[in-house]
């Protein structure tokens, strides 16, 4: 295991101000978001997240990460103050290798293929990985149609910066069901979900 | 996880974080109002918990749960963007604030002198002068063994000595 490296803390921002009612609440917005796919949710919190990491996406891991999980960060995110932020807020494990993590912060364009990421087994799928996916833009006009358990007909969510590579390694992804993996969209405050069930269309 | 911590560039502050996590809550608080009302921000918020103990007998041989202890802690940062840290013995969250506030102020600079006097060398005397103490009453209970050697030779000697 890696020696613990030195922090300065000065340079550590606020997580939450109350941490028993905002992880809940921002549990709750995960939650709704998850049941109902492609509905943006909007996370109102006053945390201080570090320059990079978008108050969404530091809420949702504020939120469900501990000393239990474990979190793969992309480049992006790994070099700077994320990893200390979310190591000093929540004791999770920052892990090197993207398979072994419970939890993958990532950014469009540094997303590991989903097959390298874990997916749970059969019998315990709920042991897959859970991405969040921090991008520029979230909106719901213009972009991906999904349908699926949760969505009334059909739903429209843009996401910026995803390919359609994307899409093809998604389907391929849920040929696995009840294995995969579960997405969350995060930008600025907002965020959205998109379980394994959820299909989607360019 | 057990670590020896050698490095000279943080052992300055472990020793003035190691006197405030022992200053009783009074010398905290009769040196904390020598100065101004300081406002901070929590980056962590008191919280109590269970640290287990390891021990080794004489130093040496294999590490020994000695049993658990109540720890609270919390992280705090001031107004001028300095944080301190506390890891304190017992659950009172005061006191573990006090003694946060006092690592931020030891530096931050401006108040290191009087936190100095006001409080480190008080508690650094008040901790000398309890290990004399608590020295001295171990001190008073000892007990010399010893064992006299059985006489050989003597059977009835040694049977009277019994």
């Amino acid at each position: 295991m890696n020696a613990p490296s030195l922090v300065d803390l000065s340079a550590i921002g606020r997580g939450f101000a109350d941490l028993a009612l905002d992880s809940q609440s921002v549990f709750r917005l995960v939650l709704s978001a998850i049941s109902r796919p492609g509905q943006i949710q909007q996370a109102a919190t006053d945390i201080e997240s570090p320059a990079g990491l978008h108050p969404a996406s530091a809420a949702v891991l504020l939120a469900l990460l501990d000393q239990d999980t474990r979190l793969w960060l992309s480049p992006a995110f790994s070099g700077g103050l994320a990893a200390s932020y979310l190591r000093f807020h929540t004791g999770c494990v920052i892990t090197e290798n993207p398979i072994a993590a419970d939890f993958v912060l990532a950014q469009p364009g540094e997303l590991p293929r989903l097959s390298e990421l874990s997916q749970g087994s059969e019998e315990y799928p709920e042991r897959s990985a859970t991405v969040v996916l921090q991008i520029d833009a979230l909106t719901n006009e213009g972009g991906w149609r999904l349908s699926g358990p949760g969505i009334d007909g059909q739903a429209v969510l843009n996401v910026s910066g995803m390919g359609a590579l994307f899409l093809d390694d998604w389907r391929e992804s849920q040929q696995l069901f009840p294995r995969g993996v579960d997405l969350i969209f995060t930008s600025a405050d907002r965020l959205a979900a998109m379980p394994r069930t959820t299909r989607a269309e360019a | 996880m057990f670590q020896s911590v050698d490095n000279a560039r943080f052992s300055e502050r472990q020793h003035w974080m190691k006197l405030i996590a022992r200053a009783p809550e009074h010398m905290l608080e009769a040196a904390l109002a020598l100065i101004p009302a300081q406002s901070h921000v929590w980056l962590r918020r008191p919280e109590s918990g269970l640290f287990m103990v390891q021990g080794r007998v004489g130093g040496t041989g294999n590490r020994f749960n000695a049993g658990e202890m109540t720890v609270t802690r919390c992280a705090l940062r001031l107004s001028c963007g300095t944080a301190g840290v506390a890891y304190i013995q017992g659950r009172s969250h005061r006191r573990a604030e006090m003694a946060a506030l006092a690592d931020a102020l030891m530096q931050a600079g401006q108040y290191r002198p009087l936190i100095e006097t006001a409080l480190l060398e008080p508690v650094s005397g008040y901790l000398e002068e309890q290990n004399r103490t608590r020295a001295r009453k171990a001190q008073s209970t000892r007990v010399d063994f010893f064992t006299v050697a059985r006489e050989s030779g003597d059977p009835e000697g040694a049977e009277g000595g019994a």
